[in-house]
């Protein structure tokens, strides 16, 4: 199965003659020094990876590690340097101008962290126009549009105009709006970050339930580890430009690629994200397997109350081998070094 | 609330529309029949007036002569007159647009003859004769000078003077009045070749230097300046000429070398050649028109002294001399 | 007119942008750690130097003063004048035949018969008819229904007011010209403007250069527009227009180009990525979100149009501006008042309904602006009142011309009488002052600039200009400088910028007085601006007569309008910039106890030196504007040049030769005092925010 979204070797440097910089030693400079000799900014340094159909990617990052950056080359909404991205086998990167547009209209859509709403039109007209930019006629698109509006839960505000909306309705009809071209691939560039906690969390169940329904690939921009957590089914960090580390949630938590990642994911709650994979061992001699069996995917959370409750360690099976036990102890490890934190 | 108070508006604004209309009723009548009795008018006359545009020049006197000719062709001939406020030279370059037709009274422009004349230029313009006005252009002071210190009526003397002249603007020497820069003029070239000790200030306009000779009488300054008739305001404040090195022929030619007076001239009319060919019946009346600097300055007084529009006062002289106009006409 | 500050409020906005484009490294906190900067400034002030060269300058002068002066009498001309005017009247000659000027001849021409349509339609008698197409009652009727159709019942009250009081005071046809003329300036402007504007909002490169050009055209006093004009396109309509456009077009651009670049990005980019089209970008997207702001623009454009097509007056443009030249010809303040106040109650009028008119449009097109059902029928309902009133005016004679009054006159007479005591009154006061800055302040000052050899000033002011500029002013002072000098004209520069320094301290000196009192006192303000804001709308023409009746025909009168013409913009800026000073620093410093005198002087000015800098530089280029102007009133050098070229054609080199040095003298002054502005690290990125969102020269603003 190809993949949904590939990405190969994809640079930005931004700056005069900044093509001239790769493949040269200077490539190899840091941010600041390269700063320092060329004038030019390092935006997204030889990045590669790969976005299977279906799988929620999340990348994250601190602010100026180029993970904006990063999704707007996916699209080119700006030019990368060099490399290439392929979308379904399609090569992106060398799309003629209308093979691109015609990308953007069916392909991919963007959800963007301040909105980036038509104050003059109404939400309706809001969603439906990315099929008014196709050319679909008003009737048509009106109807999908109120479809869409609907799925995202603002009926009744399909007149209103924008500054009539909270933060978070507005991010709505932003989501409507990528949603109502029925697009392969959803785009969020930290779509969440300009809304307060409690319309955060809303907003992020939506995302999994229509992720649920719909099925959609998505890469989703993030600076907050939380979130990352939360939707991704795998993790992208990026600092300076660079992949630092790629993984699974529990990958990243358990096994830090640096003592950067690791200084991230030090405050994150371990028994919320790890797994059975991550605190299993094997057993000790004597020691009774006749505990309750679990899979190992199953979070620590999750088979703690089931740990308490049996005399013997748990098995940790994968499908029907066992590959290790857990016993409270182990459990406990995990939790109590969290809180002593 | 907010509507009815915006129909109240409404109402309002229709209440005032109606009362202004109202007041304005009751005078004229159908437009229909005017428009008729102009048709007929024309028919009558035997050929359309059209357009006639005047230019007018920026001093009374040349008001007074355009306004009267423009009033007799209007209410006479049934043109439809443009007065156009424009410098001399501008007014001559308006000939070949046909922005301009006539210029009533010409103070003599040899270099713009020889432009748009036809035996040197591009044949624009023609002469049309003379109006009947005699110009005298000259340097004059105020009567009260002339009669406290006679002996400066004569140039030589000039410099003898030339400190009581002096203001803030002349830079220790004296201060000569010069006019608008569009007249016919030569002042700092003659200050110069006759080695004066005056500096020409510009007083911009005719109605400026007025008042500063109004009110050097008045106040017995010292006041000198570029002067000319006809002029009305000679009636009020008689301003006496200073001799110059009298005029001889040719000694105008060149500007920078001009030691002389100011010659006589008989003011004339310039109009346009392709006007002056068309059947446009005002073209007759501009041809015989002529009158003198007495009947000007009664028109110009009327005008700057007794603060009449240029167009009543050229109807009040037209009521009062049918006569002269009548012979025009012919 | 509040609007008008409004306007200036997002132009200044503006400069966000621009000076982001222009400086794309702006300045970073300093980062934990790292070498503290250097310190940029010694702290000398620059005053002392300047004092030094100015005391050099005397010295070297004494012993060399009415030598090479470089003086031209009036009437004289040199080789270089003469072939300009050669050229001149090569290009008349060859008018028939030279495809340049026939090309101008012909939008000359097109221009004339659509402006001789309009007024046989509107203003006077189309012949056999006696009277034109559409009455005075039809043109009021449906004047009030547009300002009510696009505006408001409120604006169409005014507009009706207006047009009534055109009629009422004896100046119909006149205010009607004036409204065709401007009328079809701004169509043009739209025609020309918006995609230049487009232009400029889209495309980075497309911007600098067009900012250029704008620079140079508002830096331009607006009467020296009137010599080239002539030249291409004649007296009369066609020069009137034409220059009304020149100078009304660069708000438009400007504002509408700033309002498109402002489209917030993240909108641009979500739409982008929907896949949409540049034109789909530019009609669906940057256009409808830009259109306040360019709405603005027109605002702008509209009443700069007015001001302009006033002065055209002075190359025989129809309109308000011939009475009122007249009466400056005549002497006769009572006979320009009336066309004057008349002329600010049509800027008033355009003004406010623009500006209602798009904040309706914006209301409306955000889903406010009332029940559009209800609308529908009052419009209807009203719209055929209005045409019935049109079908009147067509059949009536008495509601097809306006009906006489004598008001009019009467008020003429009143406000001359007034006048004429006022000047009885102050009259001698008036001499003396004069005499007084004249002798005192004046004289010397044009000794010093004026009599020094050309070499000996020229040095004087490229010194200056690099004590206040910096090295980025040298250039530009020495180019201009240059081209003075080889323009022949260089004496009567010196005069020029005499006055226009004078001028300008004076101008400043007001600006400091009541800039820092109203910036202190709300009622002050309160009281002050509208007079300000009606000062700035009345044409120059307007107060050159009891000026000049004050202080009789000389360069103080000249002086003393471009002070009238300058003051309010000057003040106005000092005022909103000592207001921005903000409150905590005030605090703090109160918090030590300081005086009034030290809290002025220590903290309100120093912080808003940006302001008063872009208030001398703003004073420069009005008081030059207006100086020139004052050519026509004895305040001979340049401006009499200019004048003495469009009079007479034997001199029209000479004049052009004037016009082109005063533009470089502007330019200069302009520049002097950018560079002066960007110097000064310390006011921060204020000061040239202002400058990169011109505004035109002459009111309004």
């Amino acid at each position: 199965m190809t993949a949904a979204l590939s990405v190969d070797s994809l640079w930005k440097i931004f700056g005069t003659r900044a093509d001239k910089i790769i493949g040269t030693p200077d490539a190899e400079l840091s941010r600041a020094d390269l700063k320092a000799k060329t004038n030019c900014v390092v935006g997204v340094k030889d990045v590669s990876f790969e976005v299977a159909p279906g799988e929620v990617f999340v990348v994250m990052g601190l602010s100026g590690s180029g993970k904006s950056t990063l999704v707007r080359l996916l699209t080119r909404l700006i030019e990368p340097t060099s490399g290439t991205v392929s979308l379904n086998g399609m090569d992106i990167t060398s799309a003629s101008a209308s093979q691109l547009r015609d990308v953007r209209r069916k392909q991919v859509s963007m959800v963007f962290q301040h909105f980036g709403l038509l104050p003059h039109r109404q939400v309706i007209d809001n969603v439906a126009y990315g099929l008014e930019v196709r050319g679909v006629s008003k009737k048509e698109r009106r109807a999908k549009a109120s479809e869409i509006v609907e799925l995202v839960g603002l009926q009744g505000y399909e007149k209103s105009y924008p500054d009539q909306l909270s933060g978070g309705m507005q991010q709505r009809v932003g989501l409507a709006r990528a949603l109502a071209g029925d697009p392969e691939m959803l785009l969020f560039d930290e779509p969440f970050s300009a809304l307060d906690p409690l319309i955060r969390r809303d907003m992020q169940n939506e995302v999994i339930r229509l992720h649920r329904e719909l099925g959609k690939t998505m890469v989703f921009i993030t600076h907050d580890l939380a979130e990352a957590l939360k939707l991704g089914d795998r993790i992208m960090i990026l600092r300076d430009g660079e992949i630092v580390q790629i993984g699974t949630p529990d990958e990243v938590v358990a096994q830090p690629a640096d003592d950067y990642v690791k200084d991230f994911v030090s405050e994150v709650p371990k028994a919320h994200v790890l797994t059975l994979k991550w605190v299993m061992r094997e057993p000790r001699p004597g020691e009774s397997m006749d505990g309750p069996a679990l899979p190992v995917s199953t979070i620590v959370r999750h088979a703690a109350r089931a740990a308490i409750a049996s005399e013997a360690p748990i098995r940790v099976m994968d499908g029907d081998t066992m590959v290790g036990v857990v016993d409270e102890e182990d459990i406990m490890r995990v939790v109590v070094a969290e809180e002593e934190q | 609330m907010r509507i009815a108070r915006s129909r109240g508006a409404r109402l309002g604004a229709l209440a005032v529309v109606a009362s202004v209309a109202l007041s304005a009723c009751g005078g004229g009548g159908s437009i229909d029949e005017q428009t008729q009795a102009n048709e007929e008018q024309a028919a009558e006359s035997g050929g359309e007036c059209g357009d006639l545009n005047m230019a007018v020049n920026p001093w009374v006197g040349f008001q007074a002569s355009a306004y009267v000719v423009g009033t007799v062709a209007e209410q006479q001939l049934g043109c439809t007159v443009n007065y156009k406020d424009l410098k001399e030279d501008v007014s001559w370059q308006g000939f070949g647009t046909g922005e301009v037709d006539v210029v009533i009274e010409d103070w003599g422009h040899p270099d713009l003859e020889k432009k748009f004349f036809a035996d040197q230029g591009d044949g624009s313009a023609e002469d049309f004769g003379p109006q009947g006005n005699v110009g005298i252009i000259g340097w004059f002071v105020p009567p009260w000078l002339a009669e406290e210190h006679p002996d400066i009526l004569e140039w030589s003397n000039l410099n003898k003077y030339a400190k009581e002249f002096a203001t803030s603007e002349s830079g220790g020497q004296g201060q000569f009045i010069g006019a608008d820069p569009s007249y016919v003029q030569f002042d700092e070239a003659i200050v110069s070749n006759l080695d004066l000790d005056f500096k020409v200030v510009f007083s911009g306009s005719e109605a400026a230097s007025i008042e500063a000779f109004r009110k050097a009488e008045e106040n017995k300054e010292w006041v000198i300046g570029y002067w000319y008739e006809p002029q009305y305001f000679n009636a009020e404040v008689a301003m006496q000429r200073v001799a110059l090195p009298a005029y001889e022929d040719g000694c105008q030619d060149d500007p920078q070398t001009v030691a002389c007076d100011y010659p006589e001239t008989e003011l004339k009319k310039i109009v346009g050649s392709d006007w002056a060919a068309s059947d446009s019946t005002a073209v007759s009346l501009v041809q015989n028109f002529e009158w003198t600097n007495e009947d000007q300055n009664v028109v110009a007084g009327y005008i700057a002294s007794d603060g009449m529009s240029p167009e009543e006062a050229a109807a009040k002289w037209i009521e009062e001399n049918q006569d002269k106009v009548d012979a025009w006409l012919e | 007119m509040s609007e008008t500050s409004a306007g200036s409020g997002i132009a200044a906005r503006g400069l966000v942008e621009s000076e982001r484009l222009t400086n794309p490294a702006p300045k970073k906190p300093v980062e934990p750690g790292a070498p503290p900067p250097g310190v940029e400034d010694a702290g000398i002030s620059r005053w002392i130097p300047a004092l030094g060269i100015l005391l050099v300058w005397i010295a070297v002068w004494s012993f060399t003063k009415g030598n090479n002066t470089l003086a031209l009498p009036g009437r004289e001309h040199t080789d270089l004048h003469q072939s300009l005017t050669d050229f001149n009247n090569r290009l008349l000659a060859g008018r028939e035949t030279n495809p340049v000027m026939q090309f101008t001849n012909g939008i000359s021409d097109i221009l004339r018969t659509v402006f001789d349509w309009l007024q046989r339609l509107f203003v006077r008698p189309n012949l056999p008819r006696p009277v034109p197409e559409i009455g005075w009652l039809g043109i009021v009727a449906v004047a009030t229904w547009v300002g009510y159709a696009i505006a408001s019942w409120r604006i169409a009250l005014l507009v009706l007011v207006s047009f009534l009081s055109f009629g009422v005071f004896g100046y119909w046809e006149d205010s009607l010209d004036l409204l065709i003329v401007t009328g079809m300036a701004v169509g043009i402007s739209l025609l020309v403007g918006l995609p230049l504007a487009v232009l400029a909002g889209t495309s980075v490169r497309a911007n600098k250069a067009i900012t250029v050009v704008l620079d140079f055209m508002q830096t331009m006093p607006t009467f020296v527009y009137l010599v080239p004009v002539v030249l291409f396109f004649g007296i009369g309509v066609g020069g009137a227009v034409v220059s009304t456009l020149i100078y009304a077009v660069p708000p438009l651009v400007r504002i509408g180009g700033f309002g498109i670049r402002e489209v917030s990005t993240t909108t641009i980019e979500a739409t982008d990525s929907a896949g949409q089209t540049y034109w789909q970008r530019l009609f669906k997207v940057q256009l409808p979100m830009a259109r306040k702001t360019i709405i603005v623009g027109l605002n702008q454009t509209t009443l700069a149009a007015l001001s302009m097509a006033t002065i055209a007056a002075y190359i025989n443009g129809p309109g308000l501006g011939k009475p009122v030249i007249n009466a400056l010809v005549a002497n006769d303040f009572g006979k320009s008042f009336v066309p004057g106040v008349l002329i600010v109650v049509m800027a008033v009028m355009l003004d406010r309904t623009t500006t209602a008119a798009s904040e309706r449009s914006e209301k409306v097109a955000r889903g406010g602006g009332g029940n559009l059902r209800v609308r529908r029928i009052a419009l209807a309902a009203t719209g055929v009142i209005a045409l019935v009133a049109v079908f009147l005016s067509r059949r009536d004679l008495s509601l097809a011309e306006f009906p006489t009054y004598t008001i009019g006159s009467k008020v003429a007479d009143a406000a001359d009488s007034t006048m004429s005591g006022f000047i009885d009154l102050v009259g001698g006061l008036a001499e003396s002052v004069k005499n007084g800055i004249s002798y005192g302040f004046l004289n010397p000052m044009q000794s010093l600039l004026a009599e020094s050899p050309w070499w000996l000033a020229g040095l004087g002011i490229v010194a200056l200009a690099v004590v206040f500029g910096g090295v980025r002013a040298l250039l530009t002072t020495v180019v201009c400088l240059a081209g003075i000098w080889f323009l022949d004209l260089w004496h009567d520069a010196m005069l020029t910028l005499t006055m226009v320094l004078v001028g300008t301290v004076l101008v400043m000196v007001l600006a400091l007085v009541f800039g820092v009192w109203m910036a202190r006192n709300r009622w002050v303000d309160i009281g002050i601006r509208p007079l300000l804001d009606a000062g700035q709308t009345i044409p120059p023409f307007v107060y050159l007569i009891p000026v000049l009746a004050l202080f009789g025909f000389s360069r103080f009168t000249a002086i003393v309008a471009g002070v009238v013409y300058a003051a309010p913009a000057a003040i106005k800026l000092v005022a909103d910039g000592v207001k921005a000073v903000s409150p905590t620093t005030i605090e703090a410093g109160r918090s030590t106890g300081q005086t009034t005198w030290q809290e002025i002087t220590k903290v309100q000015l120093p912080m808003a030196k940006g302001s008063l800098v872009l208030a001398t530089n703003q004073g420069l280029l009005y008081v030059l504007s207006m100086v020139v102007i004052g050519g026509l009133v004895g305040a001979q050098a340049l401006g009499y040049d200019v004048a003495l070229g469009i009079s007479r054609s034997e001199e029209w080199g000479k004049g052009a030769a004037g016009g082109l040095t005063i533009v470089l003298l502007g330019v200069m002054l302009d520049r002097i005092t950018r560079a002066a502005a960007e110097v000064r690290r310390d006011d921060g990125p204020t000061t040239r925010r202002a400058f990169n969102v011109r505004l035109p020269i002459g009111p309004p603003r």
